[in-house]
């Protein structure tokens, strides 16, 4: 009797198949938020969108290159200023040379480590996603151009963000304005160790854990501090935008603002910062302790 | 009661390409980068699609491919993984057990109910989203529900016409 021909071919009910595919989201969203299990799934969805992405990109390619092309009547203008630029930059430099020589001579003379020279490949943002939850952005360049989770992501001006997922050829940055998203900075003006994290808002960012007393004014700038070891040193992160100092709490309400055109641009830089690992510091430590006697 | 029944049943039924390519250039459209505005008010197309087809045509588009659509809308958001599959099963299915009641209306007249199942799309979006840990956007994130409202009866027109018949030449 099982074999006899069906006439109305129907699965199980759309209610029980609703169900099925409930239960299937929420475990996936229980996955991916807590255990992350199967880090493929995302991979085989970026593989597939990855050609709509590239489709989708093109209106916007063409205005782009349709605004060079116009800018480019005003090439002699451009080239005037960017000559009077080049001359002022370049005492600049030759400046920066003589000091740079210096510094690695001083510290040469301390025996202590060489600043790493940071790589930076150039890549641009695809898009901004829908949603308003998170401070994402989804870049051209991906595991297939080197590009590492925990890499850095500036801009001319600043930090924007730091790559936390990559896919083949596309790679995705959360944005320092992101909610979980925090850097370890120091004030220029005194040194002083701070984190600042995304509040979820554009344009702004907390300052945390710094208490009432402690010497932070408006317009300071705040800069990595390296110590992590994930940000390279020196950079401009953001600039105090307000500081509260209320007596009934234990610590300073501090907002400041980022320095880099966090939503702004199209092209950034990712850089690839080596820092110097544990391994190579009890080295450091023999070479001293053989100075030392 | 005199309910005119509007010209649903002239419409040639769309064959499974059909609704595969109208899902891709849904997605494409959702796509698009935008900033700022232009991202907070932009409709979810494929949302509008996914429910056009559910209302349409409910024995092509099931559950599972609107859950397919979903997948893939949250691998490019980069949001939690199975956010709008959820809501996307849960609008599919709203639409298919009431695409009889649907159907008797003209895309206009459907308006005030599509914008009930977009809202509601919206609310489990939020939900999942505060649930998974973020803070609530603001109210201006319910806005693209009634973008949504005011596309709904361009996309039914477009994917409409083009599912009507030639005109047949030997009629008299």
């Amino acid at each position: 009797m099982s074999s006899a021909p069906q006439f109305f071919k129907h699965g199980p009910g759309s209610l029980a198949r609703l169900f099925f595919f409930v239960l299937l989201s929420i475990l996936l969203m229980v996955e991916d938020t807590r255990i992350n299990y199967f880090p493929e799934i995302r991979q085989v969805g970026a593989v597939i969108i990855y050609p709509l992405q590239i489709i989708a990109h093109v209106p916007a390619n063409t205005y782009n290159s349709l605004k060079e092309f116009l800018a480019s009547f005003h090439l002699i203008e451009e080239n005037a200023f960017l000559k009077q630029r080049h001359l002022v930059n370049r005492k600049q430099l030759l400046q920066l040379q003589a000091l740079e020589a210096e510094n690695s001579h001083l510290r040469q003379l301390l025996d202590a480590v060489q600043r790493i020279e940071t790589k930076a490949i150039i890549a641009e943002i695809l898009y901004f996603p829908r949603d308003p939850f998170n401070h994402k952005a989804t870049l051209n360049k991906g595991s297939q151009h080197n590009i590492q989770p925990g890499q850095i992501v500036v801009d001319d001006k600043g930090v924007i963000g730091q790559i936390t997922q990559t896919y083949l050829w596309s790679s995705e940055l959360t944005l320092i304005t992101d909610n979980g998203h925090a850097v370890p900075t120091q004030t220029v003006r005194n040194g002083l160790r701070s984190i600042v994290t995304g509040t979820g808002k554009n344009g702004e960012l907390d300052v945390r854990y710094l208490s009432i007393n402690s010497d932070i004014q408006l317009d300071d700038l705040l800069v990595t501090s390296g110590i992590d070891g994930v940000y390279p040193p020196g950079l401009p992160v953001a600039e105090i935008s307000m500081v509260e100092r209320n007596p009934a709490n234990p610590f300073a309400k501090i907002t400041s603002q980022p320095i880099a055109g966090v939503d702004q641009n199209r092209q950034v830089l990712i850089l690839s910062f080596m820092p110097p690992t544990p391994e190579t510091l009890p080295e450091l430590s023999t070479a001293i302790t053989t100075d030392s006697p | 009661m005199s309910v005119n029944f509007p010209e649903q049943d002239a419409l040639i039924p769309a064959t499974g390409w059909f609704i595969f390519f109208s899902l891709v250039v849904a997605l494409l459209l959702n796509l698009i980068p935008l900033q700022g505005m232009f991202l907070i008010l932009r409709p979810d197309f494929v949302a509008l699609t996914v429910i056009y087809w559910s209302i349409n045509q409910p024995q092509q588009l099931g559950i599972s491919i609107a859950f397919l659509m979903g997948l893939l809308i949250d691998v490019s958001n980069a949001s939690i993984l199975g956010q709008h599959a959820l809501a996307y099963c849960i609008v599919a299915y709203i639409a298919s057990v009431l695409h009889r009641r649907l159907r008797i209306f003209n895309p206009l007249q459907q308006v005030p109910q599509i914008v009930l199942i977009l809202i509601l799309m919206q609310v489990i979006i939020l939900l999942t989203g505060v649930i998974g840990g973020a803070d609530f956007p603001g109210w201006h994130f319910f806005l693209a529900s009634l973008t949504g409202m005011l596309t709904w009866p361009l996309i039914s027109f477009i994917l409409g016409i083009l599912r009507k018949p030639k005109d047949d030449p030997n009629i008299i």
